[in-house]
């Protein structure tokens, strides 16, 4: 590999790159965890298979999430960006055909609502979004640093490396990008802090322990575009004066560890990471530290004592990481997502990025849209969007009546009612509605999800997760778990509501870090928005949504059931009984309520009722 | 020095003593955390037992005992527990007769949970070794493993 020395040569490699791109036909195929998991490599064989005797006409690209993962595995075909959905390797010799023929294979376009879509930018789900950071994903073989430098990559890079340090940090907080990892705090001003501190060491850390349940926008940047992570590592470090950095991955994040390694490796050998990149004189290193799955390293404090070797515990601020951080030395924390923003404010100015969004949130967000809507997947939309057109116009929501809520945020998050969807999605409002914008999982909620269940999950989730430092969150998040355990369990008291609510302000005002400062959010949201789910459970020991496996029984409608036998068949109870050509029953005592039955049942025979509950 | 200690010395050096790299090294050659492992770790970097321990314990992705040949995790991030997740796990405990976070007598099935694995919108999601498969229902998942527990018997 040819080694750059100046931003000068960094140029005409670019220009070198792009002349030998030839005029060909490329296929995009989607090929991140999510696609991978829904079969992508087959399809991707098939594809390399069948387009092999045409390597003149037609290129095949394997890239990272194309965003719309209810979809995978999906292609695209540029450069029209014909889109092609939920692809079998069968699949791929009539769309190579369709390209050969300079035709459209009309049986594999996406269809929604009786109307069909054949380019990218038509389709509903993408029509709405606004992906400044997401979008190159399509274009970038996340493992060719060659494809992101022919998309502009480190052109951001080489001018922040001919700027001051201060210029810097002057142009990300006239952008006014916020942290993009939960809290929101002024990135410029935060490099500032860091900058101003004394010392000769100082160092960088890219947080990528996405720990959020129901969030994955940094996983999808890490596996698809992990040179613009990178490069915006390298700028910061540069603003911020460190020369080491860490990335802190997640260990579930398989791909994105493989990803960001080779990134990392190729962006050395061209010679832009290590010593005096681009000659500016600035040297820097990335290494990779793996998290060995605990939630509460997202802390900052706590990653930092990860990263040392120690239990992930976090410490009490002041000092602040910027102050006292990695090693004792000032060190500066950014979110991926964050770090992703910084070569695009660098590249196109704080003027054009501070046009996007609203007066406090400006720019983009990535939201993770799942649950019970028709099209999840991430989806990037300006700040200042309402929630309605997220979820409705691009999660394609699929009945306004049942759908019931949206998490965001995690569990650190809240549950905002449908009432409120007309709220912009902006730091401020989210936080006025009980939620945060977090990390910016955003899962939907219909007539089929518990609410009281929900607010059990996450405190079963927190507790599990709260390290023990201060007793206040060990303990607290335990109690708030074991009384909502029992409303879910009919065993519920009126006044459990009001001691919920004492104990969850308790919580939030005296936990030592923001895991117990935010545990009692997803409690007190849906108590404040489904107090009626609460006293349909503690009063009625009901559970509408039927989700509350103790308060609920499955049973065989006799005048549905035509004695097929298939819930017999699949019962791994053995809970079914009768005989084939008659109604069968369940046997409550042996039923463990999987809902294999119910699942199976092509007669709509099994039911969910709800079962009497003695008072204890 | 037996190929263990070894094994501990080599890595305490690779990762110039950073516990959590060598114990993730431990856990991915040995498939849990050795007892003379952990010691020769102790041993080699200079550090107390009990802080070797205290690591080991805190984070979820090590193990004190052996894991199985296969290893079932179950996703049960909040998505996936939206559209069923626990379910799978219900229904796998019975079928197993492990709870998660068990292995079975004979070593081969261990089951466990985890709160996300960042495919939240194909979920639920269980992953067989590195293996992921997308909106699993309680069935198809038995039928997944089923289909090992053949294999298994035909390869003995």
């Amino acid at each position: 590999m040819v080694k750059l020395f100046t931003s000068g040569q960094l140029e005409k490699f670019r220009q070198k790159i792009l002349a030998n791109k030839p005029g060909k036909r490329s296929i995009s195929i989607s090929c991140g965890t999510c696609g991978q998991a829904r079969g992508a490599l087959k399809v991707a064989e098939a594809f390399k298979e069948a387009a092999k005797a045409h390597k003149d006409k037609i290129s095949i690209k394997l890239t990272g999430c194309h965003g719309f993962c209810e979809a995978e595995p999906n292609v695209i075909i540029f450069p029209e960006e014909i889109f092609y959905r939920n692809l079998k390797p069968e699949d791929a010799e009539i769309v190579v055909k369709s390209i050969l023929d300079g035709d459209i294979a009309d049986g594999l376009i996406y269809r929604e609502n009786g109307n069909s879509f054949i380019h990218v930018h038509e389709i509903p789900f993408y029509k709405k979004q606004m992906r400044i950071l997401s979008g190159k994903n399509p274009l970038i073989d996340p493992v060719n640093i060659e494809d992101y430098i022919a998309q502009g990559g480190y052109k951001a890079m080489a001018k922040a490396l001919c700027k001051k340090p201060e210029g810097i940090i002057e142009e990300i907080i006239s952008a006014g990008l916020r942290g993009r990892g939960g809290a929101g705090f002024s990135t410029g001003r935060k490099w500032e802090i860091t900058r101003s501190q004394k010392g000769d060491i100082k160092y960088l850390i890219c947080n990528a322990d996405e720990g959020d349940p129901g969030a994955y926008m940094d996983r999808s940047l890490l596996e698809g575009n992990p040179n613009l992570i990178i490069e915006g590592m390298i700028i910061a470090a540069y603003a911020i004066g460190a020369n080491e950095s860490w990335v802190y991955v997640r260990n579930e994040y398989p791909l994105a560890v493989e990803n960001v390694t080779a990134a990392i490796k190729q962006a050395r050998e061209l010679g832009l990471l290590g010593e005096d990149i681009l000659g500016s004189g600035f040297d820097l290193n990335i290494k990779i530290a793996k998290g060995a799955g605990a939630f509460v390293c997202g802390e900052e404090t706590a990653l930092i004592t990860s990263i040392e070797g120690k239990r992930g515990i976090p410490k009490q601020r002041p000092p602040f990481p910027a102050q006292y951080g990695l090693f004792g030395k000032p060190t500066n924390i950014n979110n991926v997502e964050t770090l992703a923003n910084i070569p695009v404010i660098i590249d196109k100015g704080a003027d054009w990025f501070a046009g996007i969004g609203t007066k406090t949130s400006k720019g983009t967000k990535i939201f993770s849209l799942v649950g019970n809507v028709r099209n999840t997947g991430l989806v990037e939309v300006p700040m200042g969007i309402t929630l309605r057109e997220v979820i409705f116009d691009i999660g394609g929501a699929l009945n306004s009546e049942t759908v019931k809520a949206v998490q965001i945020g995690g569990p650190s998050g809240g549950c905002i009612p449908q009432e409120l969807f007309h709220l912009p999605v902006d730091y401020e409002s989210l936080t006025g509605a009980g939620a945060i914008m977090g990390s910016g999982g955003m899962i939907v909620m219909d007539e089929n999800t518990c609410m009281v269940d929900i607010a059990r999950y996450f405190t079963n989730f927190l507790q599990e997760e709260s390290c023990g430092k201060c007793s206040i969150c060990r303990e607290g998040t335990q109690r708030m778990h074991e009384i909502l355990t029992d409303i879910t369990e009919g065993r519920g008291k009126e006044e459990d509501l009001d001691l919920l609510k004492d104990l969850g302000s308790v919580i939030k005002d005296a936990s030592m870090c923001g895991l117990g400062q935010t545990a009692p959010n997803p409690m007190l949201s849906t108590l404040e928005y489904f107090r009626n789910e609460y006293i349909a459970h503690i009063k009625e020991k009901r559970c509408h949504a039927g989700i509350c496996k103790a308060l609920i029984q499955y049973l065989i409608d006799p005048k549905k059931c035509t004695g097929c036998g298939l819930c017999k068949k699949n019962c791994p109870q053995q809970a079914v009984e009768g005989e084939p050509k008659k109604p069968y029953s369940i046997l409550q005592e042996k039923c463990i309520k999987c809902g294999v039955c119910y699942d199976v049942c092509k007669f709509n025979a099994v039911g969910k009722e709800n079962r009497e509950v003695k008072n204890a | 020095m037996t190929k263990t200690s070894k094994f501990a010395k080599d890595l305490v050096k690779k990762h110039s003593g950073f516990l959590i790299p060598i114990l993730q090294d431990i856990q991915e050659h040995y498939n849990y955390l050795p007892e003379e492992a952990l010691r020769g770790v102790a041993r080699e970097s200079g550090k107390a037992l009990r802080d070797v321990y205290g690591v080991a314990t805190f984070y979820s992705t090590f193990s004190f005992t052996p894991k199985g040949k296969y290893i079932i995790t179950v996703c049960l991030g909040t998505a996936c527990h939206v559209r069923g997740g626990t379910k799978i796990v219900d229904v796998l405990t019975k079928e197993l007769g492990i709870n998660p976070g068990q292995t079975t007598k004979d070593l081969k099935f261990t089951l466990q949970t985890v709160h996300c694995l960042g495919c939240c919108a194909i979920g639920p999601i269980v992953m067989v070794d590195r293996e992921y498969y997308g909106q699993m229902t309680p069935q198809k998942t038995l039928d997944q493993i089923n289909k090992l527990i053949k294999k298994r018997k035909k390869n003995g």
